[in-house]
Order: structure tokens, then C-alpha cells, then sequence
């Protein structure tokens, strides 16, 4: 689905991303870990297209197309779902009507009907009660005054609206409580299917208790250095980042 | 990044959309201003005397004023002689129905989105059109006159209420109020009366569409709102001129009385063509629009959606004599390109208990340059009176620029005065959101300014707010993909 070679990227000239190197296939759920500052936002963030950004080097093919030929929207429309680390306030836009903006955009990129106002709604409120959102939520502007963990659920809720090919879990567990995120994971979870692909970028083990990964990368400086199954989530929780370090011969 | 500047860049360089010229023959007197000038306008109307005295006092006002210069605006030259100061179309009968009206007119208004035969259909919205300076078609005066409303052309006010114009004509905007007053004082040509009598609520929203469409003629409107006790209506205003080279004056006075607790809601969307991307052409707007709160209790608010015009001079203001007295300025002012807008409000607090508000939210694009400039008063005798005020100033792209110039005197030690302003630019972060959600950037800009401005739309009536949520969309949209 995602074949990601020898991908650079830096931001104002400075050099983030150094080399990666990895394979998805659909049904598999990929974890990212590593210590701060070692790259793992910027990949996420470099694969939704964001241009703070600057590709330098190497090639990303999803779904057999070129990724990195797409705008961001395309790349939405064409199935990549980014769950932000910290999700952005548009104050005065409802959440409604953003989300059905977004949901009949790709219905039109699609060459399907746009869903009408009936329908959309009676989607949404399925969607609300797989995820657990207060419906209040979406009554009120895209994120505006939500607290952390309701931010977080919006973006789950927003990921089951548009039921993406491949999504990017950027950090969703930060500034979660074990309720919220018991609630997170669960929505993620209920998401899966054998077409579709999840990478969970995170700092901690503790999400990865939750939504359990088929494969577990370490990057570490830009590069992916260490690369195993689920008991490597273990592993690292005992001994740590400096384990990895060490490694490495640092 | 470059791409994204490269993409707000193409967003706001887009083309005025409405721009087109009718070929009616239109009856033009010489270019120039002088008091034989004033006088053949005065005749050319028919009016009486008052009328008469009124113009060429203002006239000889005007003579002794300067253009005000205090503005935030760079305003070329004005050649006052090279105007002219009265236009009305030639054949005009009065029509008894559209079928009589010339369908060149009729398909004017079909391109500019009103067509009369749904709006006469569609419940509620009585229009009065002014095609150039003469009322051509007012709609729903029945309906209305059962009500003792008064709705018609300020020429037909003249004829037929002359007390109630020579009452209060002046009243809220003397003509040595200012520069561009006196000279409308001097040469308007025509505009819209209204009257709501006692106890009366209006039962629809009247309306009003503006046009320039003769080379080289300056607009003068005079609308005139008086709101007897206890009354209520609501009164929309909208317009939209075709693409010119040259320069267009325009110089409207509206003024409002509301007496004893009656009501008055004065909306507006303002689409005068803005000049080319280049910052040729267009509007000049220098408009004195003031309300009076008269009476005790009584309330004026008023709505703005500006979008319009190369250069706006603009301050709707209110003077709150009446005790308990309430009135609301809320104001989207979008400019993009080359336009510049000096624009707010003056709140003068006379009356006991009094209560103003102020939204303003100024959104600039290009090279344009959008300024807020808002006087709160309170006088000494005004005990107990408050005033809100919120100024937010949007930007996108680099080029332009927004300035705040707000002006607070309070007169005693029981009055409160508040007053907030932001500045922010349209983040690439919430840009980014929405094309992650697979909204592109068009979109998602034109949604992001609505979002911003929404306050205040959601102050106008239902049409008038469906209209303005399309034409903020399409001041800054265009040429993307």
C-alpha cells in the first residue's frame, strides 16, 4: 500500500528526515517509536504533505501512485488520514459543516453523490456512538475551546467520517487520561479492516497496549534503526531509549 | 511554503464578477457643478421651494469645505467639474407591470441575481430598484400602504409627503455635517423613503438595489428611515456597479430617526466594482450614514457587509439621545488588491442608560489596506452607559496591511467603556488542517474567512447572509485550479 525508499526531508535547511526506508501492506498496523526530536512527527507530517516541509530526496508510492506528486488534499481524497498531534481551532466553522465539506469533496473526487443533509447526518450519528463523542461536540466550531482529550476523540470521529485507506496516528495518546484513551483505541480498533493500514507514531508504550502493532520501528535521528515485531514495544519499555543508543555504539 | 503563498496569491487575485454594462439611453446634463447646475436639478425634479433652499445652501456650504485628508487612504485627485451631477434613464414611464419594463433592464438585474418576477414571488421583500438616479420599479407598495407604510422613491416623497421630508430631512446629517454630505445635500438625485407609523411593526424586509451604470456620472443617494413610536422594520440594502476604467464618485447620505422605543434594522452588502487587479478603476465610496435614537428605548443597528468599491470612507454611526437607548454596529470590511477601506463607526452616548456595541471584523488580501477607525463618546450627562467594542483585523499574504484607530472619551464615572482588538493571520496550520480533511486551499480559505466573519453575517437577515457568505467567498476566490 505505502512504499516509502530512501526518504529525506528538512525544515528551514535543516535536515530532519535521513534515509527511510519502509514497506506497509494493507491490514498491517505499524508502530513509530522513538526518543523527541528523532523525526517521527516530520514523516508523519511529510506523508500528509504538508509544506512547512521540504522533500530533498527519495520517493513514496502509495496505492501504487506517487505520493509525493499529490497536493495535501489529493493525498486526503486519495485515502491518507492524519490524526494531528495538536489539531487546529477554526473558530466560527462548525464542525458539521467542515465535516461534511470534507466528506462530500472526496465523494466528488470519488465520482459518487454527495450525501445530503439526511444522510450525512444519520452517518454521523452512527460514527458518534462507534467513537464515544458528546454529541454537543459537533455542534460547536472545528475544535474550538475542546479540552485536550475531546480534541483527540475529534480526530478518531473524523477518521471514521471518512474511512481512510491509510491513517496516521501522530502522538494521539499525548494528553490523554486511561478513560480517554481506552476510548481512543477502541474507536481505532473498530476501525480496522483487512484493506485498510494504521501507523501509530508514539513516544510511549502505553497506546500500543491498546491498538497492538504488527510491526514496530525505531527511528532514531531521521533514519529507522531498528525494525521487529510487538515484543520489541516490551523490550524498549524496559531499557529504554539509551538501549537503542548504545546499540548504536553512541 | 512558496507554494502556499504562490496559492494565496492566486486566491486573491481574481477578477471583479460582476462586471458588465447595460446600453440605455440615459438623458445627462452637462458636466459641472455650479448653482445653475443645483438649480436645474431642483427643476428637472419638480420640487418645491424648501427643497430648493435646502440644495443650494449645502451648495454654498460645500464651497467653503475641504475634502476631510484625515482618513488612512491615499486619495487620487477629484475633479468635481468633470462630473456629472444628474442622470435619469430616458424613457420612463411609471410601470404598472414588469411586462411593461425594458427586458434590457430586466435581464441587468437577471445577471446581477435579482430578478423581480421571484423576488415579487418570493414572500417578503418589497424592492425598490434605482437604475442610475430614478426609481424605475417599486414592488409591494400595497401591501405596505394598507399598513399606512410609507416605501417609495425620495422623489415621490417630495411630491406627495412633503412635511414628513421637510421634518426631518437633515435632521441626523445637517448639510454642513461634512464635505461629501454638503455635496449630496447639494446634487442627490434620488434615493429611498421610508416611514413605519405608530405602533406599526413592518411585516417584510424592504430592500433596496443600487447600480451606477452612466460613464462618468457620480452617484449622490439620499435615503431617509423614520421609525415612529413603537414601530419595527428592517431595511436591506445592496449593490453592485459594472467593471469602468475611470473613477466613479459616490457619495450617499442615509439617515435614520427612531422615536419612542421603535426599532430600526439597517442591513448592507456592498459590491461596488473595486477596480482591476491592478487597482484601476473603481468605486470611490465616501458615504455618511447616521442614526438617530430619537426617542426613549428606541434601538438602530446596523449590519455591514462591505466588499466593494477602490477606496470607502465609510463610518455608520449612531447618536443614542433617548434614554435606554440601544444601538449595534457589526461590520465584515473585505479588501483585496489595491483597495483601501477607512471604515467604522462614531457611538455618541447623549441619553441616560444607554447601550453601544461594536464588531468589526476587517479581512485584508493583496496590497489592499483596511483600517478601523471607531469614536465612543460618553457624554456627561449619559449616567450609566456602556459601550463594547471588538475590532479583529484578518490578513492574508504578506502584502497587505490593517490598522486599528479606535477613539474613547467618557464623560463621567458611572459610564463603562470597553474595547478589544486582534490581529491575526490566516494561519497555514488551519490550511493545512482542512487539505488534510481533503478540502482544498480555495476552499478551505473561503471557509476559514466565513468562520472568521460569521458573527456578523449571522446579524443579517436570512437572504441577505446566504448572498454575503458567497460574495466573501468570491472576493478572494478565483483562478485556482
Amino acid at each position: 500500500m505505502l512504499i516509502i525508499k530512501d526518504l529525506h526531508a528538512s525544515v528551514e535547511g535543516k535536515e530532519i528526515l535521513r534515509g527511510i526506508n519502509l514497506t506497509i501492506h494493507a491490514g498491517e498496523v505499524h508502530a513509530i517509536m522513538g526518543p523527541n526530536g528523532s523525526g517521527k512527527s516530520t514523516l508523519a507530517n511529510v506523508l500528509a504533505g504538508n509544506t512547512s516541509f521540504e522533500v530533498t530526496k527519495g520517493e513514496v508510492t502509495f496505492n501504487g501512485k506517487d505520493l509525493l506528486a499529490m497536493s495535501a488534499d489529493v493525498r486526503a481524497k486519495e485515502g491518507l488520514f492524519l490524526s494531528f498531534q495538536y489539531p487546529v481551532e477554526i473558530p466560527g466553522v462548525s464542525m458539521i459543516n467542515f465535516l461534511k465539506t470534507a466528506v462530500n469533496e472526496s465523494r466528488k473526487y470519488h465520482q459518487l453523490k454527495e450525501l445530503s443533509a439526511g444522510d450525512f447526518l444519520k452517518v454521523m450519528r452512527e460514527k458518534k456512538e462507534m467513537v464515544q463523542i458528546d454529541s454537543q461536540l459537533t455542534n460547536r466550531s472545528v475544535n474550538e475551546g475542546f479540552s485536550g482529550g475531546e480534541k483527540k476523540k475529534n480526530e478518531i470521529f473524523q477518521m471514521a467520517m471518512l474511512e481512510p485507506k491509510l491513517a496516521i496516528l501522530d502522538e494521539t495518546d499525548s494528553g490523554l487520561d486511561i478513560d480517554a484513551l481506552r476510548i481512543v483505541a477502541n474507536g481505532v480498533n473498530l476501525l480496522k479492516k483487512p484493506e485498510n493500514a494504521t501507523i501509530v507514531v508514539t513516544h510511549y508504550q502505553r497506546l500500543l497496549d491498546y491498538i497492538v502493532p504488527d510491526f514496530v520501528h525505531v527511528l532514531y535521528k531521521g533514519q529507522i534503526v531498528k525494525s521487529a515485531g510487538k515484543e520489541l514495544v516490551l523490550e524498549l519499555e524496559e531499557k529504554g531509549y539509551d538501549w537503542i543508543k548504545k546499540e548504536l555504539g553512541e | 511554503m512558496d507554494n502556499q503563498n504562490k496559492l494565496l496569491n492566486e486566491v486573491t487575485e481574481r477578477d471583479y464578477r460582476f462586471g458588465f454594462v447595460t446600453d440605455i439611453e440615459t438623458d445627462i446634463i452637462p458636466v459641472g457643478l455650479s448653482e445653475e447646475v443645483v438649480r436645474i436639478i431642483s427643476a428637472k425634479k419638480e420640487e418645491p421651494d424648501f427643497m430648493l433652499e435646502f440644495r443650494l445652501k449645502a451648495y454654498r456650504k460645500w464651497l467653503t469645505m475641504k475634502m476631510p485628508d484625515w482618513a488612512q487612504l491615499k486619495i487620487p485627485e477629484i475633479d468635481y467639474q468633470a462630473i456629472s451631477y444628474y442622470a435619469a434613464p430616458r424613457n420612463q414611464p411609471k410601470y404598472e407591470s414588469l411586462d411593461e419594463v425594458d427586458p434590457e433592464l430586466l435581464s441587468t438585474f437577471a445577471k446581477l441575481g435579482i430578478p423581480l418576477e421571484e423576488q415579487k414571488m418570493l414572500a417578503g421583500v418589497a424592492v425598490d430598484a434605482v437604475m442610475d438616479s430614478v426609481s424605475v420599479k417599486t414592488t409591494f407598495k400595497e401591501n405596505l400602504a394598507e399598513l399606512g407604510i410609507i416605501f417609495c422613491s425620495f422623489s415621490e416623497a417630495v411630491k406627495h409627503h412633503p412635511d414628513l421630508v421637510q421634518k426631518y430631512l437633515g435632521m441626523v446629517v445637517p448639510p454642513n455635517d461634512n464635505f461629501f454630505a454638503a455635496l449630496n445635500c447639494a446634487v442627490f438625485s434620488d434615493g429611498s423613503f421610508v416611514y413605519i407609523p405608530k405602533g406599526v411593526r413592518c411585516p417584510m424586509e424592504l430592500s433596496t438595489y443600487f447600480r451606477i451604470n452612466a460613464r462618468n456620472t457620480g452617484q449622490f443617494e439620499r435615503t431617509l428611515i423614520i421609525a415612529d413610536n413603537d414601530s419595527y422594520v428592517s431595511y436591506l440594502e445592496g449593490c453592485t456597479a459594472p467593471m469602468r476604467d475611470e473613477n466613479q464618485l459616490h457619495a450617499a447620505v442615509v439617515e435614520i430617526v427612531a422615536l419612542d422605543r421603535a426599532e430600526v434594522k439597517y442591513s448592507t452588502v456592498q459590491n461596488w466594482y473595486p477596480g482591476n487587479k491592478e487597482g484601476v478603476g473603481g468605486i470611490y465610496n465616501f458615504v455618511t450614514k447616521r442614526g438617530l435614537c430619537k426617542g426613549e428605548s428606541s434601538k438602530i443597528y446596523w449590519n455591514q457587509v462591505e466588499t466593494g468599491s477602490a477606496i470607502t470612507w465609510k463610518y455608520p454611526s449612531c447618536i443614542l439621545m433617548g434614554d435606554n437607548s440601544v444601538a449595534e454596529f457589526n461590520s465584515v470590511a473585505l479588501t483585496n488588491n489595491y483597495q483601501q477601506a477607512d471604515t467604522g463607526t462614531k457611538m455618541i452616548h447623549l441619553g441616560k442608560n444607554t447601550k453601544s456595541t461594536i464588531v468589526s471584523k476587517g479581512i485584508s488580501a493583496g496590497h489592499s489596506s483596511n483600517s478601523y477607525r471607531g469614536l465612543v463618546r460618553v457624554a456627561a450627562k449619559a449616567e450609566n452607559s456602556r459601550n463594547y467594542s471588538q475590532c479583529d483585523s484578518l490578513l492574508l499574504g504578506e502584502n497587505c496591511g490593517a490598522h486599528t484607530f479606535p477613539y474613547l472619551e467618557v464623560g463621567n464615572q458611572n459610564s463603562v467603556v470597553e474595547h478589544e482588538a486582534t490581529t491575526s493571520k490566516i494561519g497555514e496550520d488551519q490550511i493545512f488542517y482542512c487539505n488534510q480533511r481533503g478540502i482544498s486551499t480555495q476552499d478551505a480559505i473561503g471557509m476559514i474567512v466565513n468562520g472568521y466573519a460569521r458573527e456578523v453575517i449571522n446579524k443579517l437577515p436570512m437572504e441577505f447572509a446566504v448572498e454575503a457568505q458567497k460574495l466573501l467567498q468570491i472576493s478572494l476566490e478565483g483562478s485556482v485550479g
